[in-house]
């Protein structure tokens, strides 16, 4: 089979050819075995295979190793690598600026759980449709491995003086649970059989999409004992189901867990993500408190629950809740801009 | 009788207006209430007479930082010439408030009318004997005009808010103002369903009014008279036109976070937007939102501005330090949005419903590492409206953050203006590359100089070219925005962005110079001190000063201030903030001889700058006929030369 070259994209009802290099990047510069290496093959895997259009899409970041990735992956999108911590709300302007662009933002630990846990909740809260791929290793890399606030608690830093972490960890699904997000998952840079499709899923739905992805530090945290590692994720992950996503249309099926049944979701984009159940049989993907029972019996059990934990495929999203006109604000010709004389002389009779 | 201290600053101790010309030429009325009391509305009613007959007026609600129940004060001012700045020292007190009302007549000057109520548990008019006390009886009066009504639960809270309707009628009495144009300023204020309100309101003032007629002079010397002087003029508070601004300066992302003196900028550009960029089926060409802070405010415009929109946010000194690091990006990656600032008194907390200057230098340079950034400072209410919308299109034009420098005096004020025209200039978008652009041109390189004004090319996502993406970074970058920490790249880059800068000093609004071009004293000042500085001129003619006056209405500062400086032997640079931030600017702008030109002219007590703020300490320097290096300090209006508060760069 010939290797595929170009991916044929949709795009206002025509279709265009686009190289494949149009999904790729720069080559990273981020430690070899880094786990974010792996999460951007996986996106510009996903990427490819739901035919995202790089020129309707937009990447941002905030600041960290984690955020520097969107230079390493569609190269044909506008990227934004912004501030520490505030790339939702830079997020939240382009969206509002332009409600046809897919968004994904790429974050993490501390530049979302630390610097950013305002931002990231408030988000969360509106809904922003985005894509919010938070790259977790529970340390900050570019500063030479300090504590995140999603490090374990009484982990030892990596240098000779060896501080104990004094605190217990933010459980970032948790966070953007009881915040309003209307997608949530977690997931491992290690298992692409299963973040793919999550990624695939993520992009067709409207709204948030929240991934949380472990993913180890092979320089500051992938050391024994570390929830954050390498050996650790592999032994512990327990998939909460199999994830498979689909374009083709399936039978109309309510989002509703049967234990042992496939959970079949529909997405805004009209594609469908299928979860058969392998933990927590009862888990219903639609309800939020069963997904916080979820997080809780796995933490209790020392799991590492992995899967998608929440989904309301049926919320408006924040950029929709405005009201917009249907072309892109940042499109909008003079005239819609800027009402006419008469509408000023009323306004000055009016005063 | 209580005497709780005033929160309002004491009189000259010397008339700092214009001299009087003719029978009535200024009036100035305080009134002192309870916040939340409802005077709001009996008080624009007096500024809709007196525009009806034809008299230039302004007012303004100084109040302190509270909700509710503390004491609140309106100052209404009407001037023949039109010089409606400040005024410390009424020539008419009314005092509802009992427990600011002994505070506010020891105040007084000498000759002032006090009107107060006459249910006040202590007589006031035993306070002084060199002012003319009026006790009226308003629960009286109101109760003739409004009687009781037992199946109106809310009677006693409306009858507390109709009872300021009196005060309306007894000045109407005593200044001359005709009772037909209250009528009329009523109906005005209490439309359509509030018509029965308003006759209630309309029966109070005339209650007031007749019982005035009956009992109280009608001949002294504070009666104003009809001119010809308000057709085509509007009263408008500067944050409305700054909204109105937005609204035809073609805004489509605005976010915000209340502050005051800010939120209604953002209040009434989102009403206004409603009310007319929304179409038939409810669709909106706009996008405003409430962020949960300024950090996340200024986030959202720069995303908005980055991806197309034309961006703005509002707000006031403490949320401008919140958005310094992502106006510094906002620089340095080249990214359009708009930025008002209402300033109000910081340091800190401050004085939140004070007026200030203070932040004028720091806008002009917020961020990190060598920051300059576009302020435009409108001086009139006019202004705010026209600068704006130079703003939104200034934003594009040069692809940076730019400021709207107002104040709390011109913002949330009512001044009168000429009514505002339609903008004459397309919308400017700016150097963007649309997909044919970039099929025609084959090539694009994000931070290329092209034409060698130091601005760039850009293009908006969703652009659909090959060539259309870039990667936006606040970190190093070369041409095509790869990152970069190569010293000549980073060190081309800084340079072409001071380029830009000179491009921009050279096509924003230019300063306004009026006056004597020989004379050899020159005055410059901004934003809204200018309200001041007609009627300080006046003053100073009067005294024998003939002036030269220059408005700088935007930083960088234009050649043009220099060259006034030239012309100059003394240039007096007037400003609200204690530090005289824009002289500081000045000098750097300046060589030799031409620094010491300048003197510093400032007022930082967190009231409006009045006329004799200025004029006063002008005169006792001009009066020192050889003491070049003495420098003037913040100008009271005391005329006692209150040295001690001087401070001034380079003191």
């Amino acid at each position: 089979m010939a290797v595929q070259t170009e991916i044929q994209v949709e795009s206002e009802g025509r279709s265009i050819s686009l190289p494949i290099s149009a999904y790729q990047g720069l080559p990273s510069t981020l430690c070899k075995g880094c786990g974010h290496n792996s999460i951007t093959s996986y996106l510009i895997d996903a990427a490819k295979s739901v035919a995202l259009n790089p020129y309707k899409t937009v990447k941002l970041s905030g600041i960290g190793c984690s955020s520097k990735t969107p230079a390493y992956f569609l190269q044909s999108s506008h990227g934004f690598n912004a501030l520490h911590g505030r790339m939702p709300s830079v997020a939240t302007g382009a969206v509002a600026a332009n409600r046809r662009l897919v968004c994904i933002g790429v974050s993490g630990d501390g530049d979302t759980a630390n610097i950013g846990l305002g931002q990231f909740k408030h988000a969360c809260r509106r809904n922003t449709p985005m894509v919010y791929i938070i790259e977790n290793n529970g340390c900050y890399g570019l500063t030479k491995g300090q504590f995140s606030a999603t490090a374990d608690q009484n982990a030892r830093l990596r240098r000779p003086s060896g501080e104990i972490n004094p605190t217990p960890p933010l459980d970032l699904c948790v966070e953007a649970i009881v915040s309003g997000a209307t997608f949530v998952a977690r997931s491992f840079s290690g298992d692409k059989k299963q973040l793919v499709p999550l990624i695939k899923a993520a992009l067709g739905h409207r709204g948030i999409a929240v991934l949380d992805v472990l993913s180890p530090c092979v320089t500051f945290n992938d050391f024994d004992g570390s929830t954050k590692s390498w050996a650790w994720a592999r032994e512990n992950e327990e998939q909460l189901h199999d994830v498979g996503h689909f374009v083709r249309r399936l039978p109309e099926i309510e989002v509703e867990q049967a234990a042992g049944e496939s959970t079949n979701v529909q997405l805004h984009d009209g594609s469908w993500i299928t979860l058969r159940a392998l933990k927590q049989r009862d888990h219903n993907v639609a309800s939020r408190d069963s997904a916080l029972r979820v997080l809780a019996a796995g933490r209790e059990a020392g799991e590492f629950l992995t899967g998608l934990l929440y989904v309301d495929n049926t919320g408006v999203d924040f950029v929709s809740s405005m009201k917009p006109v249907e072309t892109p604000l940042s499109m909008l010709p003079d005239e819609d801009l800027r009402p006419s004389a008469e509408t000023l002389a009323a306004i000055m009779d009016g005063i | 009788m209580p005497s709780t201290p005033s929160l309002v600053e004491p009189a000259p101790r010397v008339s700092a207006t214009a001299k009087s010309k003719s029978a009535f030429k200024d009036l100035s009325i305080r009134v002192g209430t309870v916040n939340g009391s409802g005077s709001q509305s009996a008080n624009l009613v007096i500024l809709r007479a007196l525009h009806a007959m034809g008299i230039p007026c302004g007012g303004k609600n100084v109040f302190p930082s509270n909700i509710e129940g503390l004491p609140t004060w309106f100052h209404v001012r009407a001037n023949v010439e039109g010089h409606l700045a400040h005024r410390a020292d009424p020539d008419i007190l009314v005092c509802m408030n009992e427990m600011t009302a002994h505070g506010d007549v020891l105040e007084l000057k000498p000759g002032a009318i006090c009107v107060y109520r006459d249910d006040f548990s202590a007589d006031l008019s035993t306070v002084r004997d060199d002012v003319t006390f009026f006790a009226v009886p308003f629960n009286e009066l109101v109760g003739q005009a409004y009687p009781p009504d037992k199946t109106d639960k809310s009677y006693r809270d409306k009858l507390r808010k109709v009872i300021n309707m009196v005060y309306v009628g007894v000045l109407a009495s005593i200044c001359g103002i005709e009772i037909e144009a209250v009528g009329e300023g009523i109906r005005r204020e209490f439309p359509g369903r509030k018509a029965k309100a308003g006759a209630i309101n309309i029966a109070a003032a005339r209650s007031g009014y007749d019982w005035a007629q009956a009992n109280l002079p009608t001949d002294l010397p504070c009666r104003v008279k009809r001119l010809d002087a308000t057709a085509g003029q509007i009263l408008i508070d500067g944050n409305k036109a700054a909204a109105l601004g937005a609204v035809f300066g073609g805004v489509s992302v605005m976010t915000w976070y209340p502050i005051t003196p800010s939120s209604s900028v953002a209040e009434e550009t989102e009403e206004f937007l409603k009310r007319h960029r929304t179409d038939a089926d409810g669709n909106q060409t706009f996008a405003v939102i409430q962020a949960e802070d300024e950090l996340a405010a200024i986030g959202m415009a720069i995303g908005a501005g980055w991806a197309g929109a034309r961006a703005m946010t509002a707000t006031s000194g403490p949320g401008i330090s919140l958005m310094t690091e992502f106006v510094g990006m906002g620089y340095f990656a080249e990214i359009p949005v708009v930025i008002i600032d209402v300033q109000r008194m910081g340091p800190s907390t401050g004085l939140p419903t004070r007026t200030s200057q203070g932040d004028i230098l720091k806008l002009h340079l917020l961020g990190h590492g060598d920051c300059r950034n576009i302020v435009l400072i409108p001086g009139t209410v006019q202004e705010c409206f026209e600068l704006v919308i130079e703003a939104l299109n200034a934003a594009q034009r040069y692809q940076t953050p730019v400021f709207v420098a107002l104040d709390l005096d011109l913002g949330m004020n009512l001044w009168l203006s000429p009514r505002f025209s339609y903008p004459e200039k397309p919308i400017d978008r700016g150097k963007v590359l649309t997909a044919e652009d970039l099929e025609r041109q084959g090539s694009f390189h994000r931070y290329k100089d092209v034409d060698g004004d130091g601005i760039c090319q850009r293009t908006i996502p969703g652009t659909e070219h090959r060539l259309a993406a870039y990667f936006t970074r606040g970190t190093g970058h070369d041409e095509s925005s790869g990152y970069s920490e190569r010293p000549e790249v980073w060190k081309k880059n800084l340079d072409r962005l001071s380029r830009k800068l000179e491009t921009a000093r050279a096509e924003l609004p230019a300063p306004v110079v009026e006056g004597d071009p020989d004379a050899p004293v020159g005055l410059i000042a901004y934003g809204g001190t200018n309200a001041a500085m007609a009627e300080a001129r006046e003053i100073l003619a009067d005294e024998g000063v003939a002036t030269a006056y220059c408005r700088i209405r935007a930083l960088p500062i234009a050649d043009g201030v220099a060259e006034f400086i030239e012309q100059h032997k003394r240039v007096y640079v007037i400003e609200q903030n204690r530090d005289a931030q824009i002289m500081t600017l000045l000098r750097e702008r300046l060589r030799g001889e031409l620094i010491d030109r300048l003197i510093s002219v400032t007022h930082y007590d967190g009231t409006p700058i009045a006329a004799g703020d200025v004029a006063v300490p002008v005169l006792e320097r001009e009066r020192i006929a050889a003491g070049p290096e003495i420098v003037t300090g913040n100008g009271k209006g005391h005329g006692d030369g209150d040295g001690a508060q001087a401070m001034a760069a380079g003191a």
